[in-house]
This record gives C-alpha cells, sequence and structure tokens, in this order.
C-alpha cells in the first residue's frame, strides 16, 4: 500500500515509523513523476511489511518540501528512525529498486 | 517469429506501432520508462503539432498512447543494451532478455545534453535542472537562469518568467535560433534579462546553487550572476549508445537513415530523434514512424 503523508501525519507516519520509509516527493504537473508512479506501487507490494513507502504532494505540502530542500522532482528520499539517509533525484527505477533492497534488510 | 521490434515509444515509435497495428504486422514495442512518449513528457506545451493548438506535452503522449491502446498492442517494459543485426534474424538484447524478429525500427529518441560546466554535475537535482516544466514551480519568487538559445531554451525562460522575480538567458551568440513567435514572446517579457555572447563557467554554491559564473565570449570579461536556479537547454543527444558497432552513425552519435528509415544494415531501420535529420519536433518524429513501417513492409515483401 502507498501512504500520503502530509504536514498533519508527517511526524506520526514518517519521523516516528518504526520500519524504514521511503518518500516520493512528487507533483501532478510532472510528467517524470507520473513515469515512477507504476514503478513505486510494484516496489510498494513487493516490499510491504519491511519498507513504509508514501507520497508527498509538493504543491499542497510547501514547507515539507522545502525542510527537505526540495528543488527538484521527482525527489525521493529514505528516512529511517526520523533520520534522511538516502535521496534519489530524477526518474531512476533501477536506481530506486536497488535502494529498496538495501533498506529492507 | 515477430515481422517487428520497435526500440521507444515517444512520438515516432507510437505511430510506428499505429502503423504497424494497422498493417496487422505481428510485432513488440519496447520502451525504457514506464510510461510512453519520450522527450514530450517533460514539454510543457507542444503549440506546433496541427490539430492540437497549446496542448500539454504530458496530455499529447496520453492521447498517443491511449491512440495506440485501441489496438490492443502492449509495451515492453525493458532497457536496450545491445543489439545483434548480422543475421536474417535481428536480436535486441534487453535487461529483461533477448527479443528476436525480421526487421527492427529503432525510435530511441535523444535526451538533453550535459554542458560540462564547473559545479553542473555536483549541483544536479539542486539548483541545476534541465526540465524547467518539473522544476520551475520551485524558483517562484526567485532568480533563475536559462542557458541556451534554441527553441526549448527560450520556452523554459519563457515558462519560468511567470513565476520567477528575473530570468536571465545566457546565449552564446548575439542571437537566438528559437522560432521568432517565440523571441518576440520573450523579448517582451519585463523580468528577462539577455545575457548575449557568453558562456557559463562555472555553477556555484556548497548544497545549492547561490550563483552562476559566465564569461563573455567578445572581451573575456566574467560576471558573476547570484541566483537559485540553473536551467540547462543546450540541446540534445541520441540515444543511440547500444546500437554502437552495429550500425553506421555520425559524429554526434545519430544514426544514418533518410526519411526511408533505411540504415546501412538491411532489415534496420531508425526513426524520430535519433536518426539524421533537419528538423527533430514531434511532427517529423510522427512522420519518420509512418515512413519506417512503410520500408518494413516492402522489406519483409521481398524477404520471405
Amino acid at each position: 500500500m502507498v501512504y500520503h503523508f502530509d504536514e498533519s501525519n508527517f511526524e506520526a507516519e514518517v519521523l516516528k515509523s518504526e520500519l524504514p520509509v521511503f518518500v516520493d516527493f512528487y507533483a501532478d504537473w510532472c510528467g517524470p513523476c507520473k513515469m515512477m508512479s507504476p514503478v513505486i506501487d510494484k516496489l510498494a507490494a513487493k516490499f510491504d511489511g519491511k519498507i513504509k513507502v508514501g507520497k508527498v504532494n509538493v504543491d499542497d505540502n510547501m514547507d515539507l518540501a522545502q525542510q527537505f530542500q526540495i528543488v527538484s522532482i521527482p525527489n525521493m528520499v529514505f528516512i529511517r528512525n526520523g533520520e534522511l539517509v538516502d535521496r534519489v533525484i530524477g526518474a531512476n527505477p533501477k536506481e530506486i529498486e536497488k535502494k529498496f533492497a538495501q533498506y529492507a534488510q | 517469429m515477430l515481422d517487428l521490434i520497435i526500440i521507444g515509444a515517444g512520438p515516432a515509435g507510437l505511430a510506428a506501432a499505429i502503423y504497424a497495428a494497422r498493417a496487422r504486422l505481428d510485432f513488440l514495442v519496447i520502451e525504457q520508462n514506464y510510461i510512453n512518449g519520450g522527450q514530450i513528457m517533460d514539454t510543457y506545451e507542444v503549440d506546433n503539432y496541427p490539430g492540437l493548438p497549446g496542448i500539454s506535452g504530458m496530455d499529447l503522449a496520453e492521447k498517443m498512447s491511449s491512440h495506440l491502446e485501441r489496438f490492443g498492442v502492449e509495451i515492453q517494459n525493458a532497457g536496450v543494451e545491445d543489439l545483434d543485426l548480422a543475421g536474417d534474424v535481428k536480436r535486441v538484447i534487453t535487461d529483461e532478455g533477448v527479443f528476436e524478429a525480421k526487421t527492427v525500427i529503432i525510435a530511441s529518441g535523444a535526451m538533453h545534453a550535459h554542458l560540462g560546466a564547473e559545479g553542473e554535475e555536483r549541483l544536479g537535482g539542486r539548483g541545476v535542472s534541465y526540465c524547467a516544466t518539473c522544476d520551475g514551480a520551485f524558483y517562484r519568487g526567485k532568480e533563475a537562469c536559462v542557458i541556451g538559445g534554441g527553441n526549448v531554451a527560450v520556452e523554459d525562460a519563457i515558462f519560468l518568467a511567470r513565476g520567477c522575480s528575473k530570468v536571465y538567458v545566457v546565449h552564446r551568440r548575439d542571437e537566438l535560433r528559437a522560432d521568432r513567435i517565440l523571441q518576440d514572446e520573450l523579448l517582451s517579457l519585463p523580468n528577462v534579462e539577455m545575457v548575449w555572447n557568453s558562456n557559463l563557467k562555472s555553477v556555484n554554491g556548497e548544497n545549492s546553487v547561490s550563483s552562476i559564473t559566465v564569461v563573455n565570449k567578445l572581451d573575456g570579461a566574467e560576471r558573476e550572476i547570484p541566483l537559485s536556479g540553473c536551467f540547462i537547454a543546450v540541446g540534445i543527444e541520441p540515444r543511440s549508445s547500444f546500437a554502437k558497432n552495429h550500425i553506421s552513425m555520425d559524429e554526434k552519435g545519430y544514426i544514418i537513415a533518410d526519411e526511408t528509415g533505411t540504415t546501412n544494415v538491411p532489415g534496420v531501420y531508425a526513426a524520430g530523434d535519433v536518426r539524421t535529420k533537419q528538423l527533430r519536433q514531434v511532427l517529423t518524429a510522427a512522420a519518420d514512424g509512418a515512413n519506417a513501417v512503410t520500408s518494413v513492409q516492402h522489406y519483409l515483401l521481398t524477404h520471405k
């Protein structure tokens, strides 16, 4: 399942998550983000129970986007124990899949 | 045995697939991305395709894809790594396995070129961008620059000027290459400053872009311009590395082919931005796809 994170639930769902969290910062008008969407759905199913997967709409959550210094999307980060541990910028399915395998350990 | 493999699902590959479906060929489309459309996915507006004025690149890609879905064509997601074109059976080697067919249309397109300026790679995604429609919104109320003078550069600058407080357009010559209608719009904008005859020397900043340094080609003077976004639109390079050593290319890597798509390898055709041609646009790419399928049909008739 793919969560929808926003400024109201980010702390509880992401920063205090037991599992490592993958967050996809996206926007509806971003072509490459749309490109990543089916990939992320697939990975969320594959790593269910190992990595929590969710999206943040940057238009609706500008403060979060700023906090994570998002100036280019798609922009995907891994957060573990409340800390940003990795980041992938750009539509790169192979790279993302590799990192999922790494953080699922 | 398939009649045809089409590599790429941008405008050239999608047009080829529509023609191939209508010709009832037995064929496969291979696309490395999980969504079709190629470069137009990054295009804010395609305003020169007849019948569809002002359509966004994303909408045009969706229209083209759904046109193809009407024929029940499925697209194989795979990255092409190599080709084996020596025999009558052409083999396409991908990260998802090997596919074989009697003919191949290479419609793998092109991607944005990098400049190689100092700081460009290090600050990629941290202020340096190649996609104004993707990232422009993050620079609302801030200052940004566009490097380049062609259609994409000028379109990007016009798009950015809607939200940015100021947009610098840095171009190596003293006139733009873009269509006149775009130039006129750009030059009428109050918050655009042209930086003529200048090359980008470096993009500066520690964790994000804080300025660029440009060099004036006429007098060698350097100028540092404080800004937070640097959009690079200096043209494209072909996606043809997988075809290297198998097909004749020009020195830039474009596959040498005329409007019939015919390459130096019998049964292998090139269509769209990846081939040598005068004008690389959605319109000419789609036309190439249609022509290449006609060439495939001729080949199949004479090679039974």
